[in-house]
């Protein structure tokens, strides 16, 4: 590139990372480090059944013998599990009957995020699980919703009210020894969603959960289990942002989607964990393990993300293509910054016949940062007539980044069909400048250019947070333009 | 008054000298053509004018309604009425002409300090000035400029010169890699755009764009200076004589 463009891009001064705040509240947390002991502080916190005790220590038992994977397209100083705090809880003196007893510095908490529990001010036609730290403070609408028969709770809650179902599906999708990340979250995980949709269940609102990071030194490990019944629907949003802290910590969560037979989940993320500084001090380690089980024939699951925090993302929303006709959809934008990283993609396991799987992948690399695609797609032996379309697009901004793509193709059947693209452009001085001769700024020209980019993705996306992302998109890249 | 007025501008890019004083003024309402061979600076003015980065502006000046125009940002100078229509417009994918243009209307807005157009007032607005244009109903999708054939950039130029309604239109080589048919359909819409306020500046490396867009004064640009001014008819002349004699002419001057 050449000089004038640098010259643009130092013009630019970054934007602060808008939800860097954090709260200042009496904090109940488990003892630094993690044994055996820690599993069992947590599951005692919890009071859960003894079956569940067994299989956080099977799980962590099965972490102790696990190695840290090595394969990305990252280093990373090695985390120290001794230094991390696996539980952290807001106190409260008594059980929660209603939103009137959650501490209002809680709720202030969250109403500066923008994501307000109280009756007179909730998002109309959203309801939402907050989760502060290591326990879900508030569940919105969850009177109208069991009206319909469906079940949106915390999961610690789910444990004791519907254990049944907890049992039969927890880990049934990322078994809790999948890989180091998914073992260690299924030995100290402390909270997160649960929905059941009834079958024939059309729900009657977007669900959402909002995490929240706040206690330092403290790792987020929750975990979201969503069962779709029978000709069910339902379209589930998760957000995030955390304070900004001079040291990493670890998000290390396990999203598990069941779709039974021509039930449909959307599942759409928009990730705004604290990215770190510009000079890639702090920030969130976002290493989640997220997998859907088209169990059912015609099932669909359907996965959007919007990728714009965290220090480091690793990770791979995947589908498993069960049910014959079934189908599955990766929409992904991965936006880096100054020193961020992001290794993300998906995996689509064809196993029924007829099915169909479609991956589209957005990534915007400016600064300093690393943006990674990668890929699996697999067909296997007797899934005939399979289809895949792979869409793969990278954006550069500015000479400093890289971009690139890792895509993996399995095939055992002749039958299938793959079709994959890949491009790679690069915001140019003369698209700035052509917007600038129409009156529009610099950084109102970035965000017109990268919204366009990744319109197909944005689309996807439920009304109210398409704009958001939007709006977060153009945050995220501030200071980042030539 | 003029509405433009450059005084003995000098430019350069990565060191090299392109232009070496330019003098030149425009009122309002007059239609100025820019010739000259290639090589003689003829883009340069008009990046220049409109703020391209890359250039130097090493001496003289250019006020534009009465404001020192290389002062200005490349978007304030758009904002107060100054329009380049691009020799290679941009593609930009996915962004929809409809969305680029609401977002270039609104900027200029705020600029002067007007609220927002509400959304179904602009989508009027630009209706109405695409009839006007006569423009195809596809293009308010269309992301703008991909995929559109060379006459369809040239003309979404024009049309984008519509909706801005701006007060001095600069003409880059708007006819290079038109056909016959393109070229009179792009000239048509700017002579609808003439009116008796605003100013056009029209750089054409040939003759034959000024049969259908007549000027009123012509200038040769020679070298990084105008070495010739007349009317219409010096674009006649030069399309029958070339440019040799006018090079001719410099060098015996010397």
């Amino acid at each position: 590139m050449s000089e004038p463009e640098i010259g643009i891009i130092d013009q630019v001064v970054s934007q602060e990372y808008k939800y860097g705040f954090s709260t200042d509240i009496e904090m109940e947390t488990a003892p630094i480090g993690l044994s055996e002991d820690t599993v069992r502080y947590i599951s005692a916190k919890k009071n859960e059944p003894e079956w569940l005790l067994e299989w956080r220590l099977k799980a962590y038992r099965q972490w102790l013998k696990m190695e840290e994977p090595t394969w990305q397209n990252f280093s990373y100083p090695k985390v120290d599990y001794q230094k991390v705090i696996f539980y952290a809880a807001p106190k409260q003196k008594i059980k929660l009957d209603s939103l009137d007893q959650v501490d209002p510095e809680l709720l202030k908490t969250f109403e500066k995020l923008g994501i307000s529990l109280l009756e007179q001010k909730r998002l109309t036609g959203v309801a939402v699980d907050a989760v502060f730290d290591s326990v879900s403070i508030a569940t919105t609408f969850k009177d109208q919703l069991k009206e319909k028969g469906v079940i949106f709770c915390a999961i610690s809650e789910a444990v004791h009210e519907h254990p049944e179902l907890v049992k039969k599906y927890l880990g049934s999708v990322v078994p809790s020894t999948d890989n180091y990340y998914a073992a260690l979250n299924s030995a100290v995980f402390s909270d997160g969603s649960f929905v059941y949709i009834p079958k024939g269940v059309r729900c009657p609102m977007e669900l959402s959960t909002y995490f929240r990071i706040n206690a330092e030194n403290t790792g987020q490990f929750e975990r979201t289990l969503i069962i779709a019944d029978d000709e069910s629907y339902v379209s589930y949003l998760e957000g995030c942002t955390a304070p900004m802290r001079d040291e990493n910590q670890l998000h290390a969560a396990v999203v598990e989607l069941v779709a039974m037979e021509k039930a449909e989940i959307k599942y759409s993320t928009v990730q705004n964990w604290y990215p770190g500084d510009k000079d890639g001090k702090g920030g969130i380690y976002n290493f989640v393990t997220k997998r859907g089980s088209c169990e059912g024939a015609f099932s669909k699951i359907s996965w959007t993300q919007v990728e714009t925090g965290s220090a480091i993302t690793w990770k791979y929303p995947s589908c498993i293509l069960k049910g014959d006709n079934s189908s599955a959809e990766f929409f992904s934008v991965a936006v880096t910054n100054n020193r961020q990283v992001a290794d993300t993609g998906t995996k689509m396991i064809h196993i029924g016949k007829n099915t169909k799987s479609r991956i589209v992948s957005k990534g915007i690399s400016a600064g300093f940062s690393q943006n990674s695609y990668r890929g699996l797609v697999k067909i296997n032996k007797n899934a005939s007539q399979a289809r895949n379309y792979t869409q793969c697009d990278s954006m550069l901004i500015g000479d400093k980044c890289g971009a690139h793509t890792f895509p993996y193709i399995e095939v055992n059947n002749n039958t299938a069909t793959l079709e994959h693209e890949a491009s790679t452009s690069k915001i140019g001085e003369d698209q700035i400048f052509y917007c600038n001769q129409r009156g529009i700024a610099l950084e109102e020209a970035i965000s017109l250019i990268v919204n366009g980019f990744c319109k197909e993705v944005l689309n996807q996306l439920p009304m109210e947070f398409a704009v958001e992302a939007q709006k977060l998109l153009a945050v995220s890249l501030e200071g980042s333009v030539g | 008054m003029n509405m433009l007025s450059i005084n003995n501008l000098k430019a350069s890019v990565e060191g090299k000298a392109i232009l070496n004083g330019i003098n030149l003024d425009i009122k309002p309402g007059e239609v100025h053509a820019i010739m000259g061979p290639n090589g003689a600076g003829k883009s340069t003015l008009s990046s220049v004018l409109a703020g391209r980065s890359d250039y130097e502006v090493n001496d003289g000046s250019a006020i534009f309604m009465g404001k020192d125009l290389l002062e200005l940002s490349p978007e304030d100078r758009a904002r107060e009425g100054l329009f380049l229509a691009f020799q290679y417009p941009v593609e930009i994918p996915g962004v929809s002409s409809t969305n680029f243009l609401k977002t270039a209307i609104n900027e200029k807005r705020k600029y002067h300090g007007l609220d927002p157009m509400e959304a179904t007032d602009f989508l009027k607005f630009m209706k109405l000035k695409m009839e006007e244009m006569e423009m195809d109903k596809s293009l308010t999708s269309r992301s703008l400029n991909e995929g559109f054939s060379g006459g369809e950039k040239k003309r979404n130029e024009v049309f984008q010169m519509a909706m801005l309604e701006p007060k001095l239109c600069i003409m880059d080589e708007t006819d290079s890699g038109l056909d016959i048919d393109a070229l009179r359909l792009v000239s048509a819409g700017v002579n609808k755009l003439r009116t008796p306020e605003r100013s056009f500046l029209v750089i054409t490396h040939y003759q034959r764009l000024l049969d259908y867009i007549v000027p009123d004064f012509v200038h040769v640009l020679y070298k990084g200076r105008i070495v010739k001014s007349g009317d219409a008819s010096l674009a006649k002349e030069l399309e029958v004589k070339g440019y040799d004699w006018i090079k001719q002419e410099v060098e015996l001057a010397k």
